[in-house]
């Protein structure tokens, strides 16, 4: 025979059961809507890589008044120097191949790589000489590339004065084509000397292009 | 990725090179040619005023294409001809750096201009695109007269009086209201030559508010700028007489 003093305690405890599930469910329910809650209020996730855009100077060159006109764009550059250098001039080339364009070249890729090494010192100088950029043009942007002083001069100003404005610790500039060593660009501009990127000394621009992309 | 290391290794060895070029104001070249270093003394028979005229180009490079059929090489050789022509009518004396379509390498006409001790080097080329005439000065730092000249940048003790030429063009051109652009450059074989030197290049004319659309073969055009030009060599000569 069961108790009566089992019977209440049996009691008691299917009671204490049942308070603790009903306790438990409504835990479970307030955790569930807390994170819903954060879940709609949070920021949208960010594309793994993703760079927010920073706004660059792309000089792009006028063959008419031989000019080199400041255009301000925003761009999301890659992390790492030469890859934000190469990114640079991929941009200012397709800024030639574009409709209306004043200095036509109808190249869509001018650039293969952009190196970036320390300019070696003199001897007996000190501090930081700056960085040399290699930058190796496609053979494609050689052959596009309108014959003269003037177009061919311009297009190796451009660049510099791109890479100069946007990173200034590069202080020289050498041109490859190809990876190759080449004697002029297309007939005229030297390609065998390295150019000191302070070469490029475009012409203030106060009525400089805004956003034009 | 393009490199490869036989091209990694000519790069690294073409930029070692350049280094030295951008490192000391005047600096001390690899010989680029064969002949000696260049007096910068001239000879009592260097007083005579000579000018030289060094059409770009020839024989198998032909410059740039100018469109139907022109190519730069003869388009440059024909406007020295008729340079030198009206420069002799002044009783200028002109040497010129090819007579005909012939390939010349660019040292050698540095040496035929430093040979010839001119008072003038006139580099004359030709070009599609712009409008006008482009007028170019080496890119060389100045520097001040020396002994010798380094063969690689003979030029640099040059190109205060190449500036000055420019100035000279330019205003002959402007009077004859033709566009001009002035800019430094770094062409083969400006750097070599031991004269006042500058590159003039001409282009076609594009129409302005003032003045008519002319194509680079227009006779015309062509007369106007090589008169400029002799006008401005004249007004060189009478500077340098009356030094």
């Amino acid at each position: 025979m069961i108790s009566r003093a089992h019977k209440v305690l049996f009691g008691v405890l299917l009671l204490a059961c049942v308070a603790m599930a009903a306790v438990l469910i409504r835990l479970r329910n307030r955790a569930q809507d807390r994170l819903q809650e954060q879940a709609a209020g949070a920021p949208a996730m960010e594309i793994p890589g993703g760079v927010p855009p920073t706004e660059v100077t792309l000089y792009v060159p006028n063959d008419l008044d031989d000019s080199l006109v400041a255009v301000h764009e925003n761009l999301a550059l890659p992390q790492g120097e030469s890859a934000e250098a190469q990114e640079l001039l991929t941009n200012l080339v397709a800024a030639f191949h574009a409709p209306g364009s004043t200095h036509p070249i109808d190249v869509a890729n001018g650039v293969n790589e952009v190196y970036l090494m320390p300019v070696p010192k003199a001897a007996g100088a000190t501090g930081n000489s700056g960085q040399l950029a290699v930058v190796d043009l496609t053979a494609a942007l050689a052959a596009e590339q309108p014959s003269g002083i003037e177009p061919e001069t311009l297009t190796l100003l451009a660049m510099m004065a791109t890479l100069h404005a946007n990173l200034p610790a590069i202080t020289e500039v050498h041109f490859l084509v190809d990876g190759q060593p080449r004697e002029t660009l297309a007939g005229h501009a030297d390609l065998t000397r390295t150019y000191l990127a302070s070469e490029a000394n475009p012409t203030p621009n106060p009525e400089a292009a805004e956003g034009a992309q | 990725m393009r490199w490869t290391e036989a091209g990694l290794a000519l790069a690294i060895a073409g930029l070692t090179s350049g280094f030295g070029q951008i490192a000391r104001p005047a600096p001390p070249q690899p010989p680029r040619a064969p002949s000696p270093l260049t007096p910068s003394t001239p000879s009592p028979a260097a007083k005579r005023f000579v000018v030289v005229l060094d059409a770009a180009h020839g024989g198998s490079d032909d410059g740039a294409r100018l469109g139907k059929g022109v190519l730069e090489k003869n388009l440059t050789l024909a406007l020295a001809e008729q340079l030198k022509a009206m420069l002799r009518e002044q009783g200028i004396a002109v040497t010129m750096t090819r007579n005909i379509d012939v390939d010349l390498p660019t040292l050698n006409r540095a040496e035929i201009a430093n040979h010839a001790q001119a008072a003038a080097c006139l580099v004359l080329h030709a070009t599609a695109t712009g409008s006008g005439v482009h007028l170019f000065t080496s890119s060389l730092s100045p520097v001040p007269r020396a002994e010798v000249l380094p063969w690689g940048s003979a030029q640099a003790e040059f190109v205060t009086e190449s500036l000055k030429l420019e100035s000279e063009l330019d205003a002959a051109l402007v009077h004859a209201e033709i566009p001009v652009t002035m800019g430094r450059a770094s062409v083969a074989p400006m750097d070599n030559m031991a004269c006042p030197t500058v590159a003039v290049e001409l282009a076609p004319l594009a129409p302005g508010n003032a003045t008519k659309g002319r194509t680079i073969t227009n006779e015309l055009y062509q007369k106007t700028v090589e008169g400029a030009m002799a006008v401005a060599i004249g007004s060189w000569r009478t500077d340098q007489t009356e030094r």
